[in-house]
């Protein structure tokens, strides 16, 4: 591929410094240049910190093979992480929908500039070539196509209602707030994008719980983020278990909606129970092909917004018949 | 006309007080109890016919307005329950799914015609079990209920115009349990749209409301509607959660207390049973200096003093800005002099009987929460009946954001009354409470009104108006207020499922 190797196991590192003592007197081989290999951290309010725990765990392909070690985030991460969505929301969902649009483009031509790197990564995460390319290509397209939503599903799902009374009443969508997300185990970069992309176009804020496996895309597509005029908070990414992090997930009073892309009927059930703690709206997007067509829609948006009516009076002005 | 005389508080600023309770009284204008018909007793409503309970058990449901008995209603239990889900299932397999949605429509068209043709009769049970005033019901409940069954009735052949590049199936069938501040429109509000979308309903109306609940049974049996697709039982909290926890229940549609929101969502937890909630709410309405006050003041008043309060979207935290607060607290308290406190049936009551005696023991609660806190109480100098469940209508003031009193609902004729300086701080201090059903901006500038609206985090707005209804407008919450929508287009999304 002649690309940076983006990853190099520790062993490897070990075997390229040893190189030079085992080759004793010998020319070192240090002409060869020493890789810098890219640390990777969880995104929080458009930073890159560490998680404060300073946990880690190990991403591996399927041979076993070290990938990266990869931050073992917190409870207490997730809490600053919805903290900064909270932060972001007023004026991410106060932005003009059109300029949300600029913005969700301009992610999708950073994606398209990084195309490279993505592949090498969703190489190293086990896919073959072909179909790697085919998931930063349906990646890049689907930020494509949600930014061309952004000024358009509100006059979609919209509607001036008929009242009978003098009043002029009218219902549109509104994101509703911080939403959080675990993110599909496969398709690790386009199941994300997929399920970050409605969500930020719709106006909300959200933080997301990588693929658990297959974290390596995710912190890439951070600094995606992070180039793409994106204000920092809007979408935050945490690296870690789901099994540790599901129930904070779903239980923090602050955040307002929790998406979940998975099967596990025992998980699903825990957050149905803990949503009620404040009613968060719930959805479950499992079984969902994100390659294909019905990996999106408008009706995604519509998941996590709510609908506003509005009243006021129309004056009936005296003596004017209707005909004037 | 009322006498005008010069009141001793304020004489610098010269200022006449209307005196209405010495001068100015209504004769008494009851509407007549003989328009209605009320059976000594009810049966449970299954299958197209009046069952009698398997429990063996009835209970009595009074007026509010003097303690006396109407009727006593059946008391369903599992079993029961169980017999009205399979009647609604078997309804739903058999016939109704299978239905040509343009005869679907016109058996919901042919049930708001009946509610129209007995809506005397209607509104006088409901003000005889529920305590609200005769005008209310007369005048809101009844009409908006037909025309809550005439506009879903015309949505049946229609839905593919309503979800763009989307088909729709109904969910099956529909546990629904309503509350008792709007019997009637509340049962109309869930059964039409399930209806119009293909479903069958199991509902169960409150256990102090049941009789409108009951006459709408009457009227489905009259309308020839295909026996189980509309099933009505009564009971209490026992019977809802059998409702909502029986397995072959595809939805909940409910509308009651925030509290038991969150049971019913957990309750579902580990089920594939869709839900939509329409829960409590703590609505602020706000008053800013450029009002039009009068206008605002009346607002106020029928935001919070409607339906004696029992409204999940009344108007309950007053904002009003500093310079005018003297102002409006004087005239609110003026205004409150002058409602008429008493039987539920006369033409001229304001404020009726509160529903019953355990909802009067909650808003007497919060007046002593209230004066425990520190803010100072006003309540209406009017007499109040001595027997039934009565509250005069009340204010306080000096009320702090943090009081219970304002954040916490109390369903009754209660208003807190706070003040604010500048938009970002009344929009803040609006913004803050878990509930977000409705909220109301009184102001002259157009400008401020859509920047207020659009920031304010609540389902429903009122500008310039409050507590309007219809059965085109959607209606539902953010936040702890709940979910989904009930009315209008985005109603329908409650009840279907979307296939490409």
């Amino acid at each position: 591929m002649g690309k940076i190797k983006q990853t190099m196991s520790k062993t490897e590192i070990k075997k390229s410094v040893l190189s030079i003592s085992e080759n004793g007197l010998e020319k070192p081989v240090s002409n060869k240049r020493l890789e810098v290999l890219k640390t990777y951290k969880i995104y929080i309010g458009g930073q890159f910190p560490r998680t404060e725990s300073g946990r880690f765990y190990v991403a591996k392909d399927s041979s076993g093979k070290q990938l990266a070690n990869v931050c073992l985030s917190s409870r207490k991460d997730f809490r600053d992480a919805v903290v900064a969505a909270r932060g972001a929301f007023g004026g991410w969902s106060s932005r003009a929908a059109f300029n949300r649009g600029q913005i969700l483009y301009r992610m999708a031509e950073m994606l398209e500039g990084r195309k490279a790197q993505f592949i090498d990564e969703l190489i190293q995460q086990d896919l073959p070539k072909g179909k790697a390319e085919k998931e930063i290509n349906t990646a890049i397209d689907r930020l494509i196509y949600y930014s061309g939503w952004c000024d358009k599903f509100q006059q979609l799902f919209s509607s001036v209602n008929p009242v009978a009374s003098s009043h002029f009443n009218f219902s549109v969508p509104e994101p509703t707030g911080v939403v959080s997300i675990i993110a599909p185990q496969n398709d690790s970069l386009l199941g994300l994008v997929s399920v970050i992309a409605p969500v930020i176009a719709g106006g909300n804020t959200c933080v997301v719980l990588a693929s658990e496996t297959k974290p390596l895309c995710a912190v890439t597509f951070a600094e995606v983020l992070n180039s793409s005029d994106l204000p920092g908070g809007v979408v935050n990414i945490l690296t870690g278990t789901v099994k540790e992090l599901a129930s904070w997930f779903v239980d923090h009073m602050d955040v307002n909606a929790t998406i979940y892309c998975e099967n596990d009927s025992v998980i699903q059930k825990m957050m149905r129970d803990k949503a009620a703690l404040n009613l968060k709206r719930v959805f479950f997007y499992n079984d969902i092909n994100w390659n294909g067509d019905k990996g999106q829609s408008p009706y995604f948006i519509m998941d996590t917004q709510e609908i506003k009516t509005t009243w006021h009076p129309v004056e009936n002005i005296a003596g004017a018949g209707g005909g004037y | 006309m009322p006498s005008v005389k010069k009141t001793n508080s304020a004489p610098k600023n010269n200022t006449l007080k209307l005196n209405f309770d010495t001068s100015w009284s209504y004769a008494p204008a009851p509407e007549s109890k003989s328009a209605a018909t009320i059976n000594p007793q009810y049966d449970l409503f299954i299958d197209g016919q009046w069952q009698k309970p398997l429990s063996k058990k009835y209970f009595n449901t009074i007026n509010p307005a003097n303690e006396e008995k109407l009727s006593e209603v059946a008391e369903a239990n599992e079993a029961d329950v169980e017999k009205a889900v399979r009647a609604a299932r078997n309804a739903y397999e058999k016939y109704w799914k299978k239905l040509v949605p343009k005869e679907r429509g016109k058996y919901i068209f042919r049930i708001a015609r009946m509610v129209q043709e007995r809506a005397r009769e209607l509104a006088i049970i409901e003000s005889l079990d529920g305590g609200k005033p005769i005008r209310e019901s007369r005048d809101f409940d009844v009409p908006t209920a037909a025309n809550h069954f005439f506009y879903y009735a015309g949505w049946a052949d229609k839905l593919e115009y309503a979800f763009p590049n989307r088909t729709t199936e109904p969910l099956g069938v529909a546990g629904q349990i309503i509350p008792w501040n709007f019997p009637l429109l509340m049962a109309a509000w869930k059964i039409a749209p399930a209806l119009a979308t293909g479903n069958t309903v199991v509902l169960k109306p409150a256990e102090t409301t049941p009789l409108t609940a009951l006459k709408l049974a009457e009227i489905i049996q009259e309308a020839d509607l295909p026996p189980g697709v509309v099933n009505i039982i009564t009971g209490a909290g026992a019977t809802g959660a059998a409702i909502v926890n029986h397995p072959d229940i595809n939805k909940i549609a409910f509308t009651g207390s925030t509290e038991v929101g969150k049971i019913i969502q957990r309750a579902i937890a580990g089920t594939d049973k869709k839900v939509t909630l329409e829960l409590g709410g703590k609505a602020a309405n706000i008053i800013f200096e450029d009002a039009p006050i009068d206008q605002a003041v009346e607002g106020v008043i029928n935001g919070i003093y409607f339906n004696q309060g029992h409204v999940c979207c009344a108007g309950s935290r007053l904002y009003v800005q500093e310079s005018v607060a003297k102002k409006v607290i004087k005239k609110l308290k003026d205004r409150i002099e002058t409602l008429i406190v008493g039987d539920p049936l006369d033409k001229n009551t304001d404020i009726g009987a509160i529903n019953s005696k355990q909802q009067l023991e909650t808003i007497h609660k919060y007046l002593k929460i209230g004066k425990q806190e520190g803010a100072e109480m006003y309540e209406s100098s009017c007499s109040l009946p001595g027997k039934g469940f009565w509250c005069r209508p009340t204010l306080f003031t000096n009320v702090a954001q943090s009081n219970r009193i304002a954040q916490e609902e109390i369903f009754g004729p209660v208003l807190a009354i706070l003040t604010f300086r500048t938009d970002d701080e009344v929009i803040e201090k609006a913004n803050n409470s878990p509930y977000g059903l409705s909220a109301g901006v009184w102001t002259d500038k157009g400008s401020k009104i859509f920047n207020m609206t659009k920031r304010m985090r609540a389902g429903v707005i009122w500008a310039n108006t409050f507590n309007k209804f219809d059965p085109s407008s959607p209606f539902g919450g953010y936040k702890e207020s709940g979910f989904g929508r009930e009315g209008g287009l985005h109603g329908l999304n409650a009840y279907v499922n979307l296939v490409n």
